[in-house]
Parts: structure tokens; sequence; C-alpha cells
């Protein structure tokens, strides 16, 4: 089913990775007080977005079910977590970092088959990741006198996550909130709830007190419900900024505690003294990483105007080599997009800036040759030239394999396209040149400034964004501000 | 009279190698290389997963690319022939086994591995020029290579003087590799950089382009007296100065790793590189090769193990 560059003599046989290690239920109930229990909505699928295959049936949370959870959370906080020693939280968030990784396989091809993400990807950035988050805030357990944000916690925490790194956001949350000895309750997206019940199951592996995690599973509502309710004290969101503006609403004027980590349009700005190749590959990996499903992508080219042409076919004769394909196969570059309805907004944005970006000398839409899947939702890695800033693609958050390209003179006009968008999540910088580097990261208003490099993360590193990316850091000691008082 | 060639930048590359100093401009204003950059493209090509029609074919590829090399002061004409017999039929038992491309000797065992290989087709390669330090004057190195040519060598692999190269002298590397060339005659000449001293990928571009706008045929990472001898990341660099020396000039050159390469593993990873760095035109014995002794006989057990579905073991290959 991978495509192959045409005219391959050296094809990639199939390459698959086994399901055979992932037992997936025919039906999920919620997670709530250290078991599995039926939720009051009426239950819907979740599929296999590279195949539409139906995966399973997840229970939906309703108001009543969302207020049970954070019931059990509370009462977990009060008597067990809360009051636990540093150290002994510590050894529970050590032991789940070892059982991700001693699970790590089965854990990437669940997400891969949830999610539509290449395997290779679940394997070698989400799952190592996410034990990595673990591992980290767990050394900040014991340690939080140190780290010069008190040591209070603030209580029970309702988490919203979004569906491109299900897990990754998961561990995101929950490590550094459970570091600071607070207790959670989190909705994983509706269309990628299973490695996070899954990993309700490692928490049980874990002996983690009961209540201390839990799952609500279900759509808007159910989130809605969850930041809403009165016994949550602080609320944490990744996704769009529109729903993150609803949930600022919604807590306006309680003392709940709030970080959001929205959407992003950033600028991956290559300079004519930067190393050319590796520049082709940090534009590759910021774009079409994850399908481009990625809130920080480098999804605006900005590349100085001399070197303009030699990249672009540097980077064309790149993308002609990614393999779009099945999401299981180890050689794949590009798996499905994530549900039918992301599809269609990356189609439509894709359209207007055909329209926009016309056909005249050096402008158009491009994708590589590539024959896609005719069942589950795909779309080719394009590129946009003869972008301008007036564009809607080059200022709204398509959130999919589409890279529009600008060009720049000056590195203060670079400076000026750069900031000029309502986001401010990253940015890149591409050159030799480290006097450069450092100018650039000051005047770029981003929360992560990349230099020679694009989409790197590290739970040590501090992430978030500026204006409308959202507010409050994941990550790093910053991280632990959030959960603490 | 067509126009030169040009490269990004414009610099025209007739006019290049006319002074040490229009030669350090032009090979200083290179992109450079990123190191961490290039070292994760080339981990990440590593990962590829080759299996099963993939996997055949890139056997006997790689078997077709093998310069089956011994370079050793013990060596005496009972192994060259051995060496030379087992190129030309690698693995005995098995007619459809594919012949290597070359046996790499020093010069003095050239007329003895002409002589084995007769018109099989399989190559003579000999390193010459004072390998493999280079530390000889001019003179003698061409002496080298003339009387590697005149014993029959079809291939030439020389080494630059990493001196000269370290210290910036760039034209005199220059016009050694032009005149090596012109001893060869019309024997094929390789170009030996020892990557593991020039230390640093952008030296490793510099002397790619070095090389070729001197003339080698083809770009060769490694001595294999010296360590780190090949690795995939210099690999990396050399395939896109070829990718990108052909895309300025239409000439193309070819890639030879060397040194170090011993698994069928690693062979594979070479290959997918190839590959994808520079694409089908380059799967060829033609332009690229692999500079090794020991890789061949895992890449023969790796072979067998494809067709009989069992690993056969040492004791079932030849002894180099």
């Amino acid at each position: 089913m991978t495509t192959t560059p045409a005219g391959d003599v050296f094809a990639y046989a199939p390459a698959p990775e086994s399901r055979a290690i992932v037992d997936i239920k025919a039906s999920y109930g919620l997670f709530v007080g250290g078991e599995f229990v039926d939720g009051g909505g009426t239950s819907f699928k979740t599929i296999n977005p590279a195949t539409e295959e139906v995966l399973a049936e997840v229970a939906e949370a309703t108001d009543a079910d969302v207020d049970a959870a954070v019931k059990a959370a509370r009462k977990a906080y009060d008597k067990v977590w809360g009051p636990m020693p540093g150290r002994e939280r510590a050894k529970y968030l050590y032991r789940i970092a070892r059982i991700i990784q001693e699970r790590g396989r089965e854990l990437a091809v669940l997400e891969s088959i949830d999610n539509g993400k290449p395997i290779r990807e679940a394997r070698d950035v989400d799952v190592p990741t996410v034990a990595a988050h673990f591992f980290y805030y767990a050394g900040w357990a014991d340690k939080l006198e140190y780290a010069g944000h008190g040591t209070t916690p603030l209580g029970v925490a309702g988490q919203v996550i979004p569906w491109n790194f299900p897990l990754l956001m998961l561990a995101w949350k929950i490590a550094p909130a459970l570091a600071c000895g607070n207790t959670v309750v989190l909705k994983p997206a509706e269309t990628t709830p299973l490695t996070a019940l899954l990993f309700a199951e490692i928490c049980q592996q874990a002996d983690l007190p009961a209540g201390v995690v839990n799952i609500v599973t279900g759509a808007g509502a159910t989130g809605q419900a969850l930041v809403s309710h009165p016994g949550v004290d602080k609320v944490a969101f990744t996704g769009s900024t529109d729903v993150g503006k609803a949930i600022a609403r919604s807590v306006a004027g309680t003392d709940k505690k709030v970080t959001l980590e929205l959407g992003g349009k950033a600028a991956n700005i290559v300079f004519d003294d930067a190393p050319l190749d590796q520049a082709v590959e940090g534009i590759v990996n910021g774009i079409f990483f994850n399908q481009g499903h990625v809130c920080c992508a480098g999804s605006r080219l900005l590349v100085q105007e001399s070197v303009a042409d030699e990249l672009l076919a540097k980077l064309k004769r790149r993308m002609s080599t990614l393999r779009v394909g099945d999401p299981l196969d180890k050689n794949t570059d590009i798996g499905a997009i994530n549900s039918a309805e992301q599809l269609a907004r990356i189609r439509e944005l894709s359209d207007i800036g055909e329209a926009e970006v016309g056909t005249g000398e050096g402008a158009g839409r491009w994708s590589p040759a590539c024959d896609l899947p005719s069942t589950g939702f795909w779309f080719p890695p394009t590129l946009f030239t003869g972008v301008s800033q007036a564009h809607r693609i080059a200022r709204e958050e398509i959130f999919g394999p589409v890279l529009s390209v600008l060009t720049f003179r000056t590195p203060s006009e670079a400076v000026e396209k750069a900031n000029n968008t309502p986001y401010g999540l990253s940015a890149g910088v591409w050159t030799d040149k480290g006097s450069l580097i450092l100018h650039m990261a000051n005047a770029l208003r981003a929360g992560v400034v990349w230099a020679n490099t694009f989409n790197k993360f590290d739970p040590t590193s501090p992430f978030g964004g500026y204006k409308e990316s959202g507010y409050g850091r994941e990550g790093g000691k910053h991280g632990l501000e959030a959960y603490l008082k | 009279m067509t126009a030169s060639p040009t490269v990004a930048g414009g610099a025209d590359l007739a006019d290049v190698a006319r002074s040490d100093a229009s030669l350090r401009r032009f090979l200083h204003g290179l992109p450079g290389v990123d190191q961490v950059g290039a070292d994760a493209r080339a981990a990440a090509l590593g990962t590829r997963s080759i299996k099963t029609t993939a996997k055949e074919f890139a056997l006997d590829l790689a078997i077709r690319m093998v310069d089956l090399t011994t370079l050793e002061g013990a060596d005496t004409a009972g192994k060259v022939r051995a060496l030379a017999s087992k190129a030309i039929r690698p693995d005995p038992t098995d007619p459809s086994c594919p012949p290597t491309a070359a046996v790499c000797v020093y010069p003095d065992m050239v007329a003895t591995a002409r002589e084995t290989l007769g018109d099989s087709g399989v190559h003579v390669a000999a390193v010459a020029t004072a390998f493999p330090s280079g530390r000889a004057s001019l003179a003698i190195k061409l002496a080298d290579t003339r009387d590697a040519v005149a014993a029959g060598a079809d291939e030439i692999d020389m080494v630059i003087d990493r001196g000269a190269f370290l210290s910036g002298r760039y034209l005199q590397v220059f016009e050694e590799i032009v005149a090596v060339k012109e001893a060869c005659g019309d024997a094929h000449l390789k170009v030996i950089f020892e990557t593991g001293e020039l230390q640093t990928y952008d030296n490793v571009r510099r002397a790619s382009w070095l090389a070729m706008l001197a003339g080698g045929h083809f770009i060769k990472t490694s001595t294999g007296k010296v360590q780190p001898a090949a690795t995939l990341p210099v690999t990396l660099v050399m395939l896109e100065a070829v990718r990108d020396f052909r895309e300025a000039t239409g000439q193309q050159v070819g890639v030879k790793p060397a040194g170090g390469i011993r698994t069928t593993k690693d062979a594979i990873k070479y290959l997918v590189m190839v590959n994808e760095v520079c694409g089908a035109d380059w799967l060829d014995p033609d332009w690229f090769r692999f500079g090794a002794s020991t890789l061949l006989n895992d890449l023969l057990m790796q072979r067998s193990k494809m067709r009989t579905g069992r690993y056969s073991g040492p004791d079932y290959v030849t002894l180099d």
C-alpha cells in the first residue's frame, strides 16, 4: 500500500509492524476511581483513519460521570496523593515511566492505529518522549522546594488534550500535575481515546492509588463539563484557538488557574548562508512530521531570495522521496490524516490557496506524484509558492501537510513577516552565523525558537506560546509553576 | 562554445582552479554542513526496514559493488590469487551469485591479480600515490601510478595530500589529482580523502568538490588504515556533493565508502542512502562501490539464508 517514488528500481517491500501485540477491546468504559465504569452518554466509535475500520466503541461521559470523576480525584487528593511525600509520589511516576518503556511497542502500534501517524514516529519520537517526560517529572517530585514555585499543589486538575499527539499530550499534562501532588481528570480527544485508556491500565499495573488519574472520554460537551466543573482547581488545555477562547471565557471570574496551548503558524526562516541540505531536512520535518498535525509546525517557509530557487529545487526533490501510505509500515514517512473532518478542512484551505496564489511566474501549488490509498483519509505533501502575507494559507492554521513558501531579502523583513501573525508558538532560524541566530531569537515573538533544527522536544525544555498561541508553559522547571501555588 | 557550467552563486567552474585564492573562495562558498543535522539524517535513513524482495535485490547489488580488498604488508601472491578467484565466483556452490566489481591490491600485486582475473570482467584496482599516507614527492606518486597501470590496473585509488588540504593549499591538491589522472591514462581514478583526518563535514564537502573539479571518476572516503574510516554521515555528505555536481555540470561521479563496513545490515543502510539521496542512477557498480573484505562473507551468508532459509555459518564461506 505504501507508494514509492516513480521509477524506483530499489522498491522497498512492505515492512508492516505486527498488530498482534495490541489487544483492542470491543468497547471501553470510563476510568474513574481506579476502575473502568460504564458511561451514561451515548457511546461513540473510534476508527482507524488509514482504513476507516471501526476499532472500538467508547463510552461518552455525561455531566454526572464527569462529576463522579472529579469527586474521585478530590477524594484521592485529600486522602492519599496530596499528603503523600514527594519521594513516594516519585516512585509511582518512575514506575509508570518504566512500564511505558516496557510496553513501548504496544503503545506505539496502538497510537499509530488510532491516530494514523507512521509507526516510525510513534516508535522513535512519541513513546520515548512520553517515557522521558514521566522520568523527568518523577525527578522533580521530591525537589519542589528547590524549583522556586512553592510546594503546595492546587488540587484537582481538569485536562483536555488534542488528537495529534494523544499519548504525548497526556504525558505533558499528567506527569507535572502528579509530580506536584495534584490529581487529574483527563479527557482525551474524541477521535483518539485508545492510548489514554491503555495508559489507565498502566496506572492500574503501577498500583497508582485509585482516583489519582481519571480518564473521561467524550466530545466537546464532556470537555466543557470538565473545565466548568466547580470542583476543578486547574484547567489545562491543548487544542484549537477557538476552543481555547471558549474555555478562557467559561473559567473567567472563577479562581481556577488556566494554561492554554493553542494554534500556531510558525515561520521557518532560511538565510542564504544556511546549511541548505540540513535546512531541507528541517523544513520537511517542520511541516510533514505527523502529517503536519503539529501546533508548532513550520507551516510558513521564509527563504532568503538569493537561495530561494536552489532551496526549492532541493526541497521538491526531497519531497518526492517521502513515502505516503500504511502508517504501520516501518518505511512510511507520512501517514493518514486523523479524520474526515480534518481532511475536509485541509482540502478546503488548499483549494483556497490554489486560487489565491494563481499560476503566475514562480507561483502555484505543487505535490510530488504519489498514489494515495483509496480508503481512509489521505492528503499528499503539498507546497505553495508565490504566497504573500495577505493570503489565507499564510495566515490560518491548516494543521496538515501543507507548506506556504514566502521570500524575504533582509533580516528585518524576515522578522516583520514572521511576527505578522496572531500566533506565536514557535519559529525556526537557519544560518551559519551565530550572531544572527541570537538576534533573530530576540526579535521573534514566539515561545520556542529553534536554530538549525525544528520540531525537537525535550522534557527539560519549556514550551508554550505568545499571543493567540496561548499562555503558560509546559515542560522543564517552568512547567511546575502551572501546578503549584 | 557553450558557456561553462556554473553553480549557485554564479561561480564559473572553468575559472575556479585559476589560483589558490579562487579555489579557496569557491570551496568556502559552498553551503556549510550542519553536523547535528547530517548525523540525524543519516541515522533516520538507517531505520529503513529492507525485507524480502527488496533485501534480495540489495544483497546482489551490494555483492556486485564490492571492491574486494587486501592491503597488508604480509600479502602474498597466493592470497591475491585466492581473493581474485573469490571475486569471480564469490559463492562456488551457487552459479547465480554475481561477481564482485573489482579486486583492490597494492601495485606490486596488480600483475598477479590480473593474471587470475583475466577477462572475467572483474576489475583490478590498485592503491597508488604512496598509499596510505601520501607522503612522497609528486614524481614518486606518478611513478607509482604508472607502474600500477602498466601492470594492468583498471582503476587507481589515489590518496590526496591531507597536509596540503588542511593547510589550505587547495591548488596543490587539485594539480596533483590532475597529474595523477593524466598518469592513469585509460584507468579510472578514485580519489581517497581519508575523511578521518579531514575531521569536519565542511572539509569533506570541500574535498569532494575539489576532487570532482580535478576530474576524479570516484570519490572515496578512506584508506581503511585510519579510524574512523567510512561512516554513514560522511558518505551522505559525499553523495550530496556528487548529486549537486551532476546537477551543475552534467557529469556523474561515483562514491566509494571504504573501511569499517562489515555487515549486510550496514551495507543495506548505505544502499538506502544512495537510493534516497542520489536516486537510482547511482545504484550501479559503475557509480557506487564498497571498499571491503569481510563484508563479502556476510553478504554471502545472508544471501544463502534468503535462498535456503538457514544460516550456513562461517565454515561454509571461503576464507579471504
